[in-house]
């Protein structure tokens, strides 16, 4: 099987890190080799961040490149226009409609784009976006954006719903299980 | 496939269980990103005694005591950590080792998280010892294992050579079993005590031991050959071989080299020589490449290759002519979205009181580096390790009074006690009117929040020795030292300028723990009374990423916003108040 790319995009201290490692032991439990390749230090202090996550029967290169990506994960709509170059041709964008205010625009330097939903699909890419703050809202809590994403880039993977909820248990406390899988249901129901 | 007995683990998650069944029993390290896992997650084995140590060079020392009495050893820096531990690192060359002892060190090509871009393979040379560079998590486990045998075989310390993406990348490596080795310590002086004549009669065996080990980089399985269409050979290692074959496959012969010191010779004059066009693919600096040419071999290297930043799979496609073209665009400019300092980080107070009393900031490593971006940007310097306080001397001593009561050096708990205290030395000795704010946020904080000799706990969070920075400071010879909370603007401002304003040396303690630390607790977000607000964005000066302006008014984030009230001390409406409503 050839290689497949999934780009996880966002601001550092979303919580991007969870996803990948979920991602990671879900892609090596269907026994596929995996390579995951994440950020740490400066850029984590609320910078953009991006991780990525490769599987296939072998994989080499730890990143992605431009025009590689089959998924863009983005955790705020602003990530999901930066990273967009990254994408594959007839590659799927899942993306929060959340909008965080990068310093730039914070102190009047720059702007936030406007539309950017509308503008990404007139790009034609394949974007589906929700707005995961809400859905982890509606879970149970803020903190649970990031398995609302993977509840919704599940439903573009032809695999079992219990594989999916084997690697929810594997990665979040006991105690925080039943809201993660209100999380992921709520994101992939969407 | 088959994934058993294969666990994914990061690169340095690799290493440290490498150290596990190699049997090390001593790991001293100070964290620096892309290195600090490695002694993390080693800490998690109780067979291994772990620590973290002030700093490198003290970590480099410590490690090599536990090898000279007979236990394999490690310690663990990012790449300019090996500068301040080469000190120990070149004599150790010539003492020999007498358990194996194992030297990671991790490069930053692309500088995600560092200062410069250097190249340690020059360290390896320099020194004379052996490197090991693994290109995955298996080979930094397997590499791991055999730097101990090299290191026991060959009677030397290696070198470890992570990068970034080796480290910070998780992929499939195999799992073994722990053995202890123990090797009885004995008195040797002419090994172990390097004064000139003991010196001189290891020097040659120094050397000796590099051409036995160009003799086993020319067959050892860490250097290999992978031999596909001649037309083109590429030499290449580290994370630029996975690259090479993500571009390539088996389409051209490889020859990877998992030893990057000694180089071997004939196993690449043979490579050479069954190849039509030879390239050496290598991040940085050309030092395979200057390597094959000085064997007279021709070859093409940095002609078509960049010596700066970290490479990917378009880079080398696009270097040797394949076009790479994006699918999508959309027109608009994307902002930058820089790191900024955390909601409530106690950092922030501070450097708005500096900005405030326009002071010439010479900073330091740390998270409060990014008091040197907008809309702060108060810091004017920043070079390595303790550089602030030394510069502030420096700088004082000639500018004299036409700086000393404006300038001040700014360095965080951490890096005080790795490489502060020397300079504070030199300033309390040689007598310069400087004055020194140590921020002390109680951890350190960047590399996510190590325990150092100011937190009173070890690297397992059990209670540990506790060193007062006061106290320390006075018995220095400091007798002006005095502590203010950085988020209580007003006290900051009024001992700046009176610290400032004192004909002596003194140090100013800014002392709030990092808002990201578990047990801090913290107030309830605060919130825009919209009545109030005049959208003035003097709360903006703070830079602050909880709050932005939202239909003319100050807007806060209550995801973000952690209640720290700096915001509201510059509010001349009393429009930011207290939500009174839990976090």
């Amino acid at each position: 099987m050839e290689t497949k790319n999934i780009m996880i995009v966002g601001v550092g201290g979303q919580g991007s890190l969870l996803a990948s490692k979920l991602l990671g032991h879900l892609l090596l439990s269907q026994g596929y080799d995996v390579k995951v390749s994440e950020v740490h230090g400066m850029s984590q202090r609320g910078g953009s961040v991006v991780t990525y996550v490769r599987y296939g029967d072998q994989v080499h290169s730890p990143i992605i490149d431009r025009g590689e990506a089959d998924f863009i994960v983005s955790f705020e709509i602003l990530e999901a226009a930066r990273w967009l170059s990254y994408l594959k041709k007839d590659g799927q964008i899942v993306t929060n409609t959340q909008m965080i205010d990068p310093m730039p625009v914070i102190t009047g330097a720059a702007e936030y784009p406007q539309d950017l939903e509308a503008k990404l699909k007139a790009s034609g890419a394949r974007v589906d976006a929700l707005d995961c703050l809400k859905l982890a809202e509606e879970a149970g809590s803020s903190k649970a954006v990031n398995i609302v994403l993977l509840g919704r880039l599940s439903h573009y993977f032809d695999l079992p719903e219990d594989a999916w909820m084997a690697s929810l248990e594997a990665n979040v406390p006991p105690k925080f299980l039943a809201m993660n899988k209100k999380a992921f249901a709520l994101g992939r129901d969407y | 496939m088959t994934n058993t007995n294969k666990q994914l683990l990061l690169g340095n998650k690799a290493v440290a269980r490498g150290l596990y069944e190699a049997g090390v029993c001593f790991i001293s390290s100070y964290p620096g990103t892309p290195s600090t896992e490695v002694t993390e997650e080693a800490v998690k084995y109780d067979d291994i005694y772990c620590e973290w140590a002030p700093n490198e060079k003290v970590a480099m020392e410590a490690a090599f005591g536990a090898c000279l009495a007979g236990r394999r050893s490690f310690c663990a820096q990012k790449h300019v950590g090996l500068n301040v531990a080469a000190d120990p690192l070149y004599t150790m060359s010539y003492t020999g080792v007498n358990a194996g002892m194992v030297i990671c060190v991790a490069d930053d090509a692309g500088m995600h998280s560092s200062q410069n871009e250097q190249d340690s393979r020059h360290h390896a040379i320099a020194a004379k010892v052996p490197m090991l560079e693994p290109s995955d998590s298996a080979e930094a486990l397997e590499f791991t294992k055999t730097a101990y045998q090299i290191s026991e075989q060959f009677d030397t310390p290696v070198l470890l050579k992570m990068c970034t993406r080796v480290a910070h990348s998780q992929s499939l490596a195999p799992i073994g079993e722990r053995t202890v080795p123990d090797r009885p310590y004995e008195k040797n002086i002419g090994k172990y005590v390097m004064m000139p004549g003991n010196a001189k009669r290891r020097h040659p065996i120094v050397e000796e031991r590099t051409r036995l080990l160009t003799a086993y980089a020319e067959t050892t399985p860490l250097n290999r050959v992978e031999m596909g269409g001649t037309e083109i050979g590429i030499i290449t290692a580290s994370t630029s071989y996975q690259y090479v074959k993500e571009v390539f496959g088996d389409t051209v012969s490889i020859l990877k080299l998992g030893m990057a010191n000694p180089l071997p010779v004939d196993l690449i004059r043979s490579f050479a020589a069954k190849v039509d066009k030879l390239y050496v693919v290598e991040e940085l600096d050309p030092i395979i490449e200057n390597h094959v040419r000085a064997l007279g071999i021709p070859v093409t290297g940095k002609e078509i290759l960049p010596l700066v930043d970290e490479f990917s799979q378009n880079l080398i496609a696009e270097a040797f002519g394949q076009k790479k073209e994006s699918a999508y665009s959309i027109a608009d400019a994307i902002p930058a979205r820089p790191p900024v300092m955390c909601a409530g980080c106690p950092h922030r107070g501070l450097f708005y009181t500096l900005k405030k009393n326009k002071c010439t900031v010479l900073g330091d490593i740390g998270c409060y580096t990014l008091g040197a971006v907008p809309p702060l940007g108060a810091i004017e310097m920043t070079l390595c390790m303790g550089a602030s306080i030394g510069a502030l001397h420096g700088f004082n001593k000639v500018r004299g009074s036409e700086s000393e009561g404006k300038t001040v050096a700014v360095i965080g708990d951490s890096t005080f006690m790795h490489s502060g205290m020397t300079g504070l030395a030199n300033v309390a000795y040689n007598q310069s009117n400087s004055t020194i704010i140590i921020v002390d946020n109680s951890i350190t904080g960047m590399t996510g929040h190590q325990q150092n000799p100011t937190t009173g706990y070890n690297i397992k969070g059990d209670p540990a020795g506790k060193i007062d920075l006061e106290a320390l400071c006075r018995a220095m010879g400091f007798e002006r030292v005095s502590v203010v909370d950085p988020y209580d603007l007003e006290e900051c401002d009024r001992v700046l300028k009176q610290e400032l304003a004192a004909p002596a040396p003194s140090v100013i303690i800014s002392r709030r723990p990092c808002a990201l630390l578990k047990y801090v607790r913290h107030n309830p977000p605060l919130r825009v009374n919209t009545d109030k607000c005049v959208g003035c964005k003097s709360c903006m000066r703070v830079g602050c990423p909880a709050i932005s302006i939202r239909n003319g008014k100050a807007h806060i984030d209550n995801t973000l916003c952690v209640g720290c009230n700096v915001c509201s001390q510059l509010c001349h409406f009393g429009a930011l108040e207290d939500s009174g409503k839990e976090a």
